[in-house]
């Protein structure tokens, strides 16, 4: 068994990862980056981002022998051009004894690589929320706690949007907006005079540079974010967090390393380091280090507590408070209206602008009151109809097919995304009966939709269908698409942050209670799951606990 | 797009070619797709060069392959573009049937080609290969018919069951659904399509968020 010792070990590269790793090295801590996964190698390893649509065997789609090798997967995102940055299924099994979707990415960059990359400021609308519903238990930060590292992660990784002064989705240090187009500006436009600018469309903020940032081009308008960026315009570990970590020369990054424990010394109440499997020779190794940072993703991240210090607390480090594994959460979406934009046929755009724009949320807040708590923002877009909506129409022929080729009608869809409450029925834990291919036992998910969810769809549906219809758009529809948990891949809770040890895995500054030098400040910190993405939040959060820890070893307090 | 062809090397054990080496032959055939089978599968596909000609793909013969243009070329006949044939559709459509379709789906999709065989051989006493344009397009138009009746009360009866049963268990589409479906993705995905029928490109560099667009101009394909 081999051993080394750091100043700070981070577990997981992904988003927060990855700017663990930055702050602590920055902060001039030595620092273990450990990965699971393999490495991915910023620009050399993205093997399909310029590659056509006709160079793909089945031209994108999937497979029979796919499908079977991706159970979970093939519920959605199943495709042929990004299935590398996707987990192996047979290797890492789950138990779910509720269908819920796990979308997990193993490798260096985690789903970095591939996120959604919509970046929203939560307020203190999300922070008091609790404490306001007298749910759950109060968050211990406020939006002032959190706002100057909102400022920091945004200048980093480089977030376009627009400075709409609303107080439920705050400001911050934005790159230059990418616009609308016209279908979208006609819908802003109506939609702000049909409901006195109480309902509001923005463009997305999101993290693709619109300027040229330290090693990174501005946005070339391809589209293809999800096959890794050739040009580095979008926020990832790659792009941002680990060539910033990687300057200071304080960095070590380990791919294949798998933490089975966090190595917890009982004599002195802190954590002394890890325990890593190599995920291709299997040898176990030990690493020593004063703090450990556990950023694997959520659901990650409470798994490996719960594998830890079981010699002391049998449900894992952390589970004193009976809330570990607890309190799981995720957006719930994919329901919606979509209509046609009329008088616009003379219109076009030019480019694939890898963003759409954003209803912020209006429910349940500024006095209006409806019959659940919380509420939604929309996310979507307008865009002319392509040739795929020759697959509806009827028609064949000479005729027909040369109409398919120009653009078809204008059209506006949006989806919304849903707040989802946390509630203790929702959780994780060991199966004992299943392990994975490490000889890990497999975690065991439980989580549903409550009353408020399904309430809250109703709205979802019905008032993009409103907003269209007072717009003038035609032929209106709404839809639901269907969703179980974890489809939005915004998986949250399971370690939240609270006042107190008896009540919350984490305080204030995401120490475990019972070990301060283990900082949790990913998603599974999060007290309440608001209605914005929220990888933002984990940046912030992460970078504000960085922070926090190196002041606090060098006050010696840990 | 070439295909990325080197010559084998001599240490390349021969190896015979198998029903999943054909199709991968095919589909670099087809254009693009970068070569996954290696050096050996290339000698292979190589030596079955005159077999190629005639290649059968899963259980598509080479007759099945020409069938399958001509149902995609009445669809998406050339105009002043290239039409479904060029792109080499037929061949796509049996790929996309081996690989890609549940046992469910290829059967019906099966059942579907001796379908519109049998149909034009009772009306114009002919093969559908040996039909003429305008007798394909006769009997093409008049399944499109059948096919959008079909699925739009399938979809009405999907609408009417909840959200969560209809997208874990969706029902089977109409035969001429799935042909027109796959003639159209394998047409505009095409470099023909993309390129020819469409406008591609691949790296826009900046993004105008309106601009004029006149009647018939093409639309712009997508990157990913």
């Amino acid at each position: 068994m081999q051993s080394a010792s750091y100043d700070a070990i981070v577990v997981g590269s992904g988003i927060s990862g990855g700017w663990a790793a930055k702050e602590l090295t920055e902060r001039g801590l030595r620092v273990l980056l450990l990965e699971r996964g393999r490495n991915v190698e910023h620009i050399k390893d993205y093997v399909n981002a310029t590659k056509a649509p006709w160079e793909y065997l089945h031209r994108g789609g999937r497979t029979v022998a796919m499908e079977e090798a991706y159970q979970v997967l093939k519920r959605d995102l199943l495709n042929e051009k990004n299935l590398a940055f996707w987990v192996d299924e047979k290797e890492s099994p789950y138990t779910e004894v509720k269908r819920f979707d796990w979308y997990r990415g193993y490798q260096v960059g985690g789903r970095s690589l591939i996120w959604g990359r919509q970046s929203y400021r939560w307020s203190d609308f999300d922070f008091a929320a609790n404490t306001k519903d007298g749910i759950a238990v109060d968050w211990p930060i406020r939006y002032q706690d959190l706002a100057p590292w909102y400022d920091h992660v945004e200048k980093h990784a480089g977030v376009s949007g627009s400075r709409d002064g609303l107080p439920q989705l705050p400001d911050g240090e934005f790159q230059p907006a990418m616009p609308l187009n016209c279908g979208e500006e006609l819908f802003a436009g109506r939609l702000k005079q049909a409901f006195d600018g109480k309902r509001k469309v923005i463009i997305g903020r999101t993290a693709n540079a619109t300027l040229a940032l330290e090693g990174r081009a501005p946005c070339q308008y391809r589209n293809a974010c999800w096959l890794g960026c050739p040009y580095g315009a979008y926020f990832s570990t790659q792009s941002s967090t680990l060539p910033a970590a990687a300057k200071t020369g304080k960095l070590t990054l380990k791919p294949w390393s798998i933490v089975t424990e966090v190595l917890f010394d009982k004599n002195r109440r802190r954590a002394s380091g890890v325990r890593v499997i190599d995920a291709v020779t299997e040898q176990s190794s030990d690493y020593q280090a004063k703090v450990v940072f556990v950023c694997a993703s959520t659901l990650n991240s409470t798994w490996l507590l719960m594998r830890s210090a079981t010699d002391i607390w049998p449900g894992g480090l952390g589970s004193s408070s009976g809330e570990l594994g607890f309190n799981l959460m995720d957006h719930h979406f994919r329901c919606g209206a979509e209509g046609q934009l009329v008088g616009l046929d003379d219109k076009y755009y030019f480019g694939r602008r890898p963003n759409g724009i954003y209803i912020p949320r209006y429910r349940n807040l500024f006095g209006d009151k409806r019959g659940y708590l919380r509420g939604f923002g929309y996310q979507g877009s307008a865009s002319r109809e392509d040739w795929s909506r020759a697959v509806k129409e009827l028609g064949i022929g000479a005729a027909f097919k040369d109409e398919m080729a120009t653009p078809g009608p204008w059209k506006f869809g949006a989806t919304a995304f849903g707040e989802m409450l946390p509630s203790h029925a929702n959780s994780v834990g060991l199966d004992g009966a299943k392990k994975d291919k490490w000889g890990l036992p497999a975690l065991k998910i439980d989580c549903a939709t409550g009353e408020n969810e399904h309430l809250m769809r109703k709205d979802m549906m019905a008032d993009m269908a409103e907003m269209l219809e007072r717009t003038g758009a035609k032929g209106v529809k709404t839809f639901d698409h269907g969703y179980f948990p974890g489809m939005a891949i915004h998986e949250m809770g399971t370690a939240r942050m609270g006042h107190e040890p008896q009540t919350s895995v984490l305080n204030a500054h995401n120490q475990v209670w019972d070990a301060p030098n283990v900082f949790v400040t990913d998603g599974a910190c999060l007290t309440s799951s608001a209605c914005q993405n929220p990888s933002l939040t984990y940046m912030a959060i992460t970078a504000r606990a960085a922070a926090f820890a190196v002041d606090e070893l060098n006050r010696r307090n840990l | 797009m070439t295909t990325q062809m080197t010559r084998p090397s001599d240490t390349d054990p021969p190896r015979p070619i198998n029903r999943r080496d054909a199709i991968h032959c095919v589909t670099a055939l087809l254009g693009g797709a970068a070569f996954v089978g290696g050096r050996g599968l290339l000698a292979a596909c190589e030596r079955a060069s005159s077999a190629l000609q005639e290649a059968t793909l899963g259980e598509f013969t080479a007759e099945d392959i020409a069938f399958l243009d001509e149902i995609a070329e009445t669809i998406l006949p050339a105009t002043n573009t290239p039409g479904a044939k060029a792109a080499k559709t037929g061949a796509f459509m049996a790929l996309m049937v081996t690989d890609s379709y549940s046992a469910t789906e290829r059967k019906i999709f099966r059942d579907g080609m001796r379908k519109v065989d049998g149909a034009i051989r009772q009306a114009n006493g002919v093969s559908f290969l040996q039909a003429t344009p305008p007798q394909r397009l006769a009997l093409l138009t008049t399944l499109d018919r059948e096919q959008k009746r079909a699925m739009d009360s399938r979809k009405a009866a999907m609408d009417a069951r909840d959200a969560a049963a209809t997208i874990e268990h969706p029902a089977p589409a109409h035969y001429f659904r799935m042909m027109k479906e796959l003639a159209l993705l394998g047409y505009f995905t095409s470099e023909v399509g993309c390129t020819q029928a469409l406008r591609y490109v691949e790296s826009p560099g900046r993004f105008d968020p309106c601009i004029p667009c006149t009647p018939g101009e093409p639309a712009w394909a997508a990157h990913a």
